[in-house]
């Protein structure tokens, strides 16, 4: 009985406990998804307290876009937008498409949460430095 | 989109020279508090005699874009003429607690917030309807800001030109070099809008880059 008791007691305790929700969303499984569909996701996820990371990030179209859609979902002292970090884009260019003006974006890793919940400290080419904090 | 834009559009560069145009309609954008509304009102009283708008020390003063149309540069044997848009700066947070600190009431720092939500909305509404843009930077910031980055990012992607501006260079912590390093792939003129420091600079590049 007393065994039983304590157990209990764990259970209790262990779903008190305060935390940050990461969710990592690989390459894959956004490649199959619409602009909007990511859009949506994101700021779904970053409304509910998760910080996302994206594994191949947005095209700057769809960063564009994610800005706009934020602007439309702040309301006062309920959610002031969002704090995104980004590895810049890479442009790639073969030879053909030199010819035919194409140029290839490469997106890359991408962070973002809730503007309280997540800051960043130090940024670059290819370094993100964030100050990931629970919301009170 | 039409046929003949399209074909433009994905034309390589070489072949856009061909296209060349004298005329230009291009957007000045950037981060609050950067001095866009500043720079466009030095360029429009220099070529004009005329101004776009008022200038602040509190982040989004410029809620609406405005549009100056017919600014004709003449600049190191160059002529080009310009529709400038200064559009609201942009960012991905905007919290009214942030205009309280400026002194305003409750009430006016809500009403301020949400329309500099608006304004950042337009400001990317404008990026399908320019032919190049002038990005401004506070020398005296981080460059690295994701305003920046995505700014940057829908110019390549749409292969218009870009000019980056590094103002305020009469503050003592300026320093265009950093810009110089995040962005190399770009033009940058170091400048202040505000003291009319290289302006002459600017206006060479002006017509260089979207002539």
């Amino acid at each position: 009985m007393s065994k039983k008791k304590t157990k209990k007691k764990r259970t209790k305790k262990s779903t008190n406990q305060k935390g940050i929700k990461i969710d990592l969303v690989s390459g894959d499984r956004f490649s199959t998804m619409a602009s909007m569909e990511k859009i949506r996701f994101i700021l779904d996820m970053v409304r509910n307290g998760s910080i996302v990371i994206l594994e191949r990030g947005l095209t700057p179209e769809e960063e564009a876009k994610l800005i706009e859609m934020t602007m439309t979902e702040i309301t006062p002292d309920d959610f002031s937008g969002i704090e995104i970090e980004s590895y810049p884009c890479k442009q790639r260019t073969t030879f053909l498409g030199k010819l035919l003006g194409k140029t290839t974006i490469e997106t890359r890793l991408t962070v973002v949460g809730a503007a309280d919940q997540l800051k960043t400290l130090k940024r670059d080419h290819d370094f993100i430095s964030a100050l990931v904090s629970v919301r009170s | 989109m039409g046929i003949i834009a399209k074909v433009k559009k994905n034309l390589p560069s070489w072949a856009k020279k061909i296209f060349k145009k004298k005329k230009a309609r291009i957007g000045i954008y950037g981060p609050p508090n950067a001095g866009k509304t500043t720079l466009a009102n030095r360029i429009i009283r220099d070529w004009s005699g005329d101004a776009m708008g008022p200038i602040s020390e509190m982040p989004h003063e410029t809620r609406r874009a405005r549009k100056k149309e017919g600014v004709v540069i003449n600049a190191n044997g160059a002529t080009i003429t310009l529709d400038i848009v200064d559009t609201p700066g942009l960012a991905t947070k905007i919290d009214f607690h942030d205009f309280m600190a400026y002194g305003l009431e409750e009430e006016e720092a809500k009403r301020r917030a949400k329309e500099a939500t608006e304004g950042v909305i337009e400001a990317i509404k404008w990026l399908d309807d320019l032919d190049g843009i002038l990005l401004i930077m506070d020398a005296a910031e981080d460059p690295f800001t994701q305003v920046n980055v995505t700014v940057i990012g829908n110019m390549e992607a749409r292969e218009l030109p870009l000019l980056i501006v590094a103002n305020k260079i009469d503050l003592p912590e300026a320093s265009p070099a950093r810009i110089k390093s995040a962005f190399p792939q770009h033009t940058v003129i170091p400048m202040s809008a505000l003291e009319g420091y290289n302006i002459d600079k600017l206006y060479e590049s002006i017509a260089n880059h979207f002539g």
